[in-house]
C-alpha cells in the first residue's frame, strides 16, 4: 500500500491500523494536537481513523491493507 | 446578602438568561440564576450558534443588528472555547426567481448599516465552490458570525450565583422552587425559552422542534454559513413541518447540518423522516455532503411567537418581574440585545432599540 505518498510493503491480511503501527505512523491527532491511535481495534472507538483511497475518516482497524491502496494519516 | 435573595434573579441559564446576568452584573447589581439543569444546556446547546442579521421586519432587523454589534464589541474578550468565527452568511438563490426576490436587499441592509453583497452565478461559485453548479446566485452578509453557544452562556454567566432548582411559580419580584423554597429579588427575569408557558400559560409562545446533524471533521469543505433563500418560507410556513438547507462550518472542521421546523410535536426524539428530508435537502445544495459521515443527530425546541419577535418586557400586571422569551431561532444572536433592553427598562434609561416593539402587550392575550 501507499502511505502518505510512500510505497510500503506490509504482511498479507494485516489491517491498515496494524500496518500503520508496524510502520510507527500516527493515524490521527485530536484538535489539541495530541496523537491518537487504535484503542479498541474492533471499530468502536474511532481513534484509528485515516483517509483511505480518498475517503476520509475510515476506521483503519476495519479495513485490510491492499496492494495499491492509498492511505493518508493525520487528516482529522 | 442572604442566600435566598439578590438584586436580580434570572430564571434559566440559557444564552438569554446568561446575557441578562452579565448585563445586570455590569450595573453593579447582585445576580442569581436559577437553572434546573445545565448552564447553556437547553435550546442554547441544541442550536447552531449563528449570529445573523435578519430582515423579516424592521423590529427584527433592529434587534438582530444591534445584537450583532454587541457581539462584535465582545470579540476582544471572548475566550477561545467560544470559537468565534466571522464566517459571513451566504443566502443561496437556487433559481432566478429567488435571486430576483433579493435584488433590493443590498440597499435595504446597507441603508441600515449592514454590509451586504449580491452574487451572480459566477461569483457564487467562486465564493463557495462546493455548492451544486447551476445555482442562480446569492446574497452575502460578510460580517455575520458563528459562536459555540454553550460555552458563550457559561462565559456570560460568570460572576452570577447559580442555584440549581426548578421554578414552580413566579410572582411579582419573587418565585417559588419545587422544593418549597421561596426566593425574592428586586427584579425577576423569566428566560426559560419554550418552557415559559409552564410559568405563564397565557403567553403566545409555542415550542417549535428542530433537528440538527453534525459531521466528522472536513476542514475547508465549506467556507460560509450557507442558507437557502427558501429558508424564510420554511421559517414562516403555517404548515406543521418544513425543512430548509442550512449548513455551518465549525472551527473544528465539522459541519452542522440543519434545519427542520415542527409545531405540535412535544417528544424530543430524533425522527427519521425529518432527518431524511433535511439531509436530502442539504445534499441537493451541497452534493459533497453525500460522501461525508454524520457523527451525531439531536433535537431542540425553539420558543416561537406568532410575529417572530421575542417577548422582552415587564410581565403584564407586574412591576418587578420581566419576560425574556420567544426568541425562536435567533436567541443566540438576540440574547445581547434582549439583555440591553431589560437593563435599560429596569434602570429607566432610553436605549438604541424601541422597547415597545418587543413588549408582551402587543399580544391581546397578554393584556391585563
Amino acid at each position: 500500500m501507499i502511505v502518505n505518498g510512500v510505497s510500503v510493503d506490509v504482511a498479507d491480511g494485516v489491517s491498515v491500523a496494524a500496518a500503520l503501527m508496524q510502520l510507527k505512523i500516527i493515524p490521527r491527532r485530536a484538535l489539541s494536537g495530541e496523537a491518537r491511535g487504535p484503542l479498541c481495534g474492533m471499530g468502536v472507538c474511532f481513534e484509528c481513523r485515516v483517509t483511505i483511497d480518498g475517503q476520509p475518516h475510515e476506521r483503519g482497524c476495519m479495513v485490510r491493507a491492499r496492494e495499491g491502496m492509498e492511505v493518508r494519516s493525520d487528516e482529522g | 446578602m442572604k442566600a435566598n435573595t439578590a438584586d436580580v434573579i434570572v430564571v434559566g441559564a440559557g444564552i438569554v438568561g446568561a446575557a441578562c446576568a452579565r448585563a445586570f452584573l455590569r450595573e453593579g447589581l447582585s445576580v442569581t440564576i436559577v437553572e434546573r439543569d445545565l448552564v447553556g444546556g437547553g435550546a442554547t446547546a441544541a442550536g447552531m450558534g449563528h449570529v445573523v442579521v435578519m430582515d423579516d421586519s424592521e423590529a427584527q432587523f433592529a434587534l438582530t443588528k444591534r445584537s450583532r454589534d454587541l457581539w462584535d464589541s465582545l470579540v476582544p474578550e471572548l475566550p477561545p472555547e467560544i470559537e468565534f468565527e466571522r464566517r459571513g452568511t451566504l443566502w443561496v438563490a437556487a433559481d432566478g426567481e429567488e435571486l430576483e426576490a433579493v435584488s433590493g436587499k443590498k440597499a435595504h441592509y446597507e441603508a441600515r448599516g449592514v454590509r451586504a453583497e449580491l452574487l451572480d452565478e459566477l461569483s457564487l461559485r467562486t465564493a463557495e465552490p462546493s455548492l451544486r453548479p447551476g445555482m442562480a446566485g446569492g446574497f452575502l452578509v460578510p460580517d455575520d458570525s458563528v459562536i459555540y453557544a454553550p460555552c458563550a452562556a457559561a462565559w456570560l454567566s460568570r460572576g452570577a450565583n447559580i442555584v440549581r432548582g426548578t421554578v414552580e411559580q413566579i410572582e411579582d419580584g419573587a418565585l417559588r422552587l419545587r422544593n418549597g423554597e421561596r426566593l425574592e429579588a428586586g427584579v425577576v427575569i423569566c428566560a426559560t425559552g419554550a418552557w415559559a408557558v409552564d410559568l405563564f400559560p397565557a403567553l403566545p409562545v409555542k415550542p417549535r422542534k428542530g433537528h440538527l446533524a453534525i459531521t466528522e471533521r472536513y476542514p475547508g469543505a465549506v467556507r460560509h454559513q450557507l442558507i437557502e433563500l427558501g429558508y424564510l418560507k420554511s421559517a414562516h410556513s403555517a404548515g406543521t413541518e418544513s425543512v430548509a438547507f442550512n449548513v455551518q462550518p465549525r472551527a473544528t472542521g465539522q459541519l452542522l447540518i440543519g434545519s427542520s421546523r415542527q409545531f405540535g410535536v412535544e417528544d424530543g426524539a430524533v425522527e427519521e423522516h425529518m432527518i431524511r428530508r433535511m439531509l436530502d435537502r442539504a445534499v441537493e445544495y451541497l452534493p459533497s455532503l453525500a460522501g461525508m459521515k454524520v457523527l451525531r443527530l439531536w433535537t431542540g425546541f425553539r420558543a416561537a411567537t406568532p410575529d417572530h419577535l421575542p417577548i422582552v418586557s415587564l410581565c403584564p400586571g407586574m412591576r418587578r418581574t420581566y419576560l425574556a422569551t420567544g426568541h425562536e431561532g435567533l436567541g443566540i444572536t438576540t440574547s445581547l440585545g434582549t439583555a440591553e433592553i431589560l437593563v435599560e427598562s429596569v434602570m429607566g434609561r432610553a436605549g438604541v432599540l424601541t422597547k415597545q416593539n418587543y413588549a408582551a402587550e402587543r399580544f391581546v392575550e397578554c393584556r391585563v
